[in-house]
């Protein structure tokens, strides 16, 4: 039989959405690993990013940090951190899949701020606004399209990254994956593919999601700005 | 459950049978390592270049037409957000587990960038350089290689070495059909009772090896572009 055919066998048979480590509870592990990723991810690179963006320091930390973190395999600390204090479960690899999210957060947290126009930010200093009401009335407002975008790109990533947990039998939908590739690629062909393709529809409905929720905090003047800083800032080295 | 299973067998962070480092461990393994080590170069280089051959005259085109250029951004940007182990799901029950499989996913993911890099380059070449050049007689061909490609160069050069730090990076996941250079090694390492020095030494391998292309690279730009060497000491 064919793989596809295979696959399609595979995916009508209910026990594989249902069992213990069925579509289902592998689906719920997989968004669950993820959003714990991001939310780290989120709590830890926002709050500095906008800070160095108030300040008006750090860039070049913001862009090593992007380079240092491209060098390093997911895989890589998906079996050195279960290997430290942090032990075996979820939160080593929720923390290795957060540092990955943190470059893409960081980056554009910081680029908001400093994409503020500095006649505004001049304005707003002269009507006496402290520097706090400034960073939170003016600034961080601006700074949302950015930080929307950013939020994306770590939410996909994270999302795609996720699937590499099951190298470290970690859970997640990429189980349905390896689980198949260990039946033998033959055997297995329809159970590899199904879990691709779950895997694949995952990321590009998040994607689809999260860009019309980016289009949907953007104010209609700034969505060309935003998109063309984006492409600039996705091929910085 | 799993975990629980490892947790009992993982050790502790101490013992002295498993250190994170070893450098008896590199000499009595060095085979492996460099045999690890080749297949990662061979399949990054590889991966690169076909890339490159497939991404430059792609962007040289997109940059011609503008709507050419709106729909492969598009399909490049939802192709990058498919993971690797999905790309590699699809592709392995066909080719098998072989390097072709690894490649092909391997060459996608650095052709969407080459290719982002090039055609950014090319539309960042200023309007007034092309209306100079066309005053000078150049035609479209040369205005191409004399012109427009020597600006976009930098910006080529950026995304050969984005592709070519996040490709070493990405071979690891080749492990999944048995083809993964240091990620092989490495994730035989934890296979194998969480074998510290050899999970250490796979990963520093990996993240060394991308420095080193990386820098292999910014070497052939300063070759391929002594102009910017000029205007730095300027």
């Amino acid at each position: 039989m064919s793989a596809i055919g295979d696959a399609i066998t595979w995916i009508n048979d209910p026990l594989n959405w249902t069992n213990p480590d069925g579509i289902l509870v592998r689906l719920r592990e997989h968004l669950l690993i993820s959003a714990a990723a991001v939310g780290l991810a989120c709590v830890v690179a926002w709050p500095l990013g906008l800070w160095m963006g108030h300040v008006g320091r750090g860039g070049g930390v913001a862009v090593t940090l992007a380079n240092i973190t491209r060098a390093i395999p997911v895989v890589a600390l998906l079996t050195i951190f279960p290997l430290t204090f942090i032990g075996f479960g979820y939160p080593a690899i929720v923390i290795a899949l957060a540092i990955f999210a943190i470059p893409p957060l960081l980056a554009t947290a910081y680029l908001g701020i400093r994409e503020v126009d500095p006649e505004v930010r001049e304005a707003a200093t002269g009507m006496g606004l402290s520097g706090r009401q400034l960073l939170g009335k003016i600034e961080l407002p601006l700074a949302v399209p950015y930080l929307a975008s950013g939020f994306r790109t770590a939410a996909v990533q994270v999302l795609a990254t996720a699937t590499l947990a099951a190298f470290v039998n970690g859970g997640g939908l990429g189980m349905i994956i390896s689980r198949g590739f260990g039946l033998g690629r033959v055997a297995g062909a329809g159970q590899i593919l199904v879990g691709g393709f779950l895997v694949a529809v995952l990321c590009l409905l998040a994607e689809g999601v999260l860009a019309l929720a980016e289009r949907a905090v953007t104010p209609r003047a700034l969505r060309m700005r935003a998109k063309m800083s984006e492409a600039a800032a996705s091929i910085t080295p | 459950m799993a975990f629980q299973v490892w947790a009992a067998s993982a050790g502790t962070d101490s013992d002295p049978r498993n250190p994170w480092f070893s450098w008896s461990y590199i000499h009595e393994n060095m085979d492996s390592l460099l045999n690890a080590l080749r297949e990662h170069i061979v399949l990054t280089v590889a991966a690169v270049i076909v890339a490159a051959l497939i991404a430059l005259p792609l962007a040289v085109l997109a940059h011609r037409r503008q709507r050419l250029a709106g729909t492969l951004l598009t399909t490049s940007g939802i192709l990058y957000s498919i993971p690797s182990l999905a790309l590699y799901a699809f592709i392995a029950p066909y080719l098998g587990l072989t390097y072709t499989t690894v490649l092909i996913g391997l060459v996608l993911y650095a052709l969407l960038i080459v290719l982002r890099a090039g055609l950014t380059g090319l539309q960042q070449v200023p309007a007034d350089v092309r209306e100079v050049a066309r005053g000078m007689g150049y035609s479209p061909i040369g205005m191409l290689w004399k012109v427009e490609l020597p600006l976009a160069l930098p910006s080529i050069f950026t995304g050969l070495r984005i592709a070519t730090v996040s490709t070493v990076a990405l071979v690891t996941v080749g492990d999944i059909v048995g083809i993964g250079g240091f990620g092989s090694l490495l994730l035989a390492g934890f296979r194998n009772n969480f074998y510290k020095p050899q999970i250490m030494t796979a990963t520093l391998a990996c993240v060394g090896l991308a420095f080193v292309l990386d820098g292999l690279l910014v070497l052939a730009a300063r070759l391929a572009m002594p102009w910017t060497r000029k205007a730095r000491r300027a």
